[in-house]
């Protein structure tokens, strides 16, 4: 299952050119760029692996690519985001995220339902990848 | 919800062609560009005008002064970054040429000027996408401790990127007497992206003409990914007295003819005297001739207008060291020079 998460995540996957659009676009309104990387993409995980420090005072999106890719190499069968961050006061945000890489194989998720008092129902979403241990859940880390 | 199919595997990023699924219309660019047939010309001239080079090259000219080898060689890089336009107009393509360069030359010669100028410059032939200048010395390189120096190192390039890297004083960069200093990987760092990262960022290396060689002789890789070496002459009287009137016209000063011929005079010794140091020694001397010039007037008493106060008058010149220090040499006597500097 090809997980929805960021910013043009039904669109399909970007090339570099697009990619390196969008982080022009980032550059010109004046957001860092930072890439992050992991291989539990649970909607509820917030945190992902940092790459690097954020990029402050970049002027030209070869620079982030040059991130990205190292990132890519380095861990081909993990997803890999670009946030862009705005600093702007009364914003101070996240304001861009999308995922620039994902693994060849999304074995997806599980709906698991438990029973509580009441006959109430509670839920709660089970990546399947998430079974293997860390560092192994797409295959391994340097095929 | 996701598109695969046995036609559209999905694979890694950047490397795939573009799956089937929604997509934009979008115009198909290769059949935008028309290439020209093989026995088609070219009206020079107008590409000429078009890019706007001779803007930039007269600009050098009447803002920099001498400087011969230097504006040759920007003229040359200008001329093929134009030709190469065309000759991908035909459809012959070459590789961008390599813009690294390494200014040498003695204290005071332009080296930096020219190295913003070169930024801009690139920027307007198109080869730099930004063309901004990163101007860096070995402390924003080097790191303190192991492991410091390579994210150092690339954050600067990073930062750099679609403009130019000038490094100041880049000798320093390596230390001779110490093997284990952190310098050498900062270099190897650099060599790679100058490999790698041509089309996205210029290299300047600049330093004084000995030590650059001693640089150079241990770095022999850097010697050869850098295809400019321009060697910046030290200016004659003439070309520093030119220097003398742009700096004051930009500071809103004028020279009276009495003056004109006292900063002759003052020039021509002052070359021959130790720590000359080119256009900078010029600055120094009409800072100190300023303040000169602001201590007469308040001394003066009375009513000032607006020619007094922009004319440098030859006793603003005259009371400096470098006249007092020459006679009395003349007279035979020898002459401390190195005593705290020249006033």
């Amino acid at each position: 299952m090809r997980i929805t998460q960021g910013a043009f995540s039904y669109l399909p996957d970007f090339t570099d050119e697009e990619i390196t659009a969008q982080i022009n676009y980032a550059l010109s309104n004046e957001w860092p760029l930072s890439v992050e990387f992991t291989d539990d993409p649970h909607p509820r995980n917030t945190y992902w692996e940092m790459w690097g420090l954020p990029m402050f005072d970049l002027k030209d999106p070869a620079g982030v690519l040059l991130e990205v890719n190292a990132c890519r190499t380095a861990n081909p069968n993990s997803y890999i985001r670009l946030n862009a961050y705005d600093a702007s006061l009364g914003r101070q945000t996240t304001a861009l995220s999308f995922i620039v890489n994902r693994p060849a194989e999304e074995p997806g998720f599980r709906l698991d339902r438990a029973e509580k008092a009441n006959r109430q129902i509670g839920y709660t979403t089970h990546s399947y990848a998430t079974e293997r241990p860390e560092g192994e859940r797409y295959g391994p880390a340097n095929p | 919800m996701t598109i695969t199919n046995a036609e559209n595997p999905r694979s890694s990023f950047g490397y795939r062609p573009r799956p089937a699924g929604p997509e934009l219309c979008r115009p198909d660019e290769s059949d935008d560009v028309q290439l020209l047939p093989s026995d088609a010309v070219v009206d020079l001239d107008a590409l000429r005008r078009e890019s706007g080079t001779d803007d930039v090259l007269r600009a050098l000219d009447t803002e920099l002064v001498g400087l011969k080898p230097v504006k040759t060689r920007i003229a040359e890089i200008a001329a093929l970054l134009l030709v190469d336009t065309m000759r991908a107009r035909f459809g012959v393509t070459a590789p961008q040429p390599t813009l690294h360069m390494s200014f040498t030359g003695n204290p005071g010669t332009g080296k930096t000027t020219v190295a913003m100028r070169m930024a801009d410059l690139l920027h307007r032939l198109g080869y730099l996408r930004r063309g901004h200048l990163v101007s860096v010395t070995r402390d924003d390189l080097v790191g303190e401790y192991v492991g410091h120096t390579a994210p150092k190192t690339k954050d600067v390039i990073k930062r750099a990127m679609g403009g130019v890297l000038f490094i100041d004083e880049a000798y320093y960069l390596y230390k001779v007497e110490n093997e284990r200093d952190y310098g050498s990987e900062a270099i190897e760092i650099l060599l790679q992206v100058m490999e790698n990262n041509r089309d996205d960022l210029v290299v300047i290396l600049a330093g004084y003409a000995d030590k650059m060689d001693q640089f150079f002789s241990a770095n022999p890789g850097m010697q050869s990914r850098i295809a400019h070496h321009i060697t910046f002459p030290d200016y004659t009287v003439d070309e520093l007295e030119d220097i003398a009137v742009l700096m004051t016209d930009g500071l809103g000063y004028t020279f009276s003819d009495e003056a004109r011929n006292v900063l002759r005079r003052y020039l021509s010794l002052r070359v021959d005297q130790p720590w000359f140091a080119n256009a900078r020694s010029v600055r120094n001397a009409l800072e100190r001739a300023r303040l000169r010039h602001a201590r007469r007037l308040l001394a003066t008493e009375g009513t000032v207008d607006l020619a007094a106060l922009t004319t440098i008058e030859a006793p603003d010149l005259l009371a400096s060291r470098v006249f007092s220090a020459a006679a009395e040499n003349t007279s035979g006597q020898t002459v401390d020079v190195t005593a705290g500097g020249f006033n």
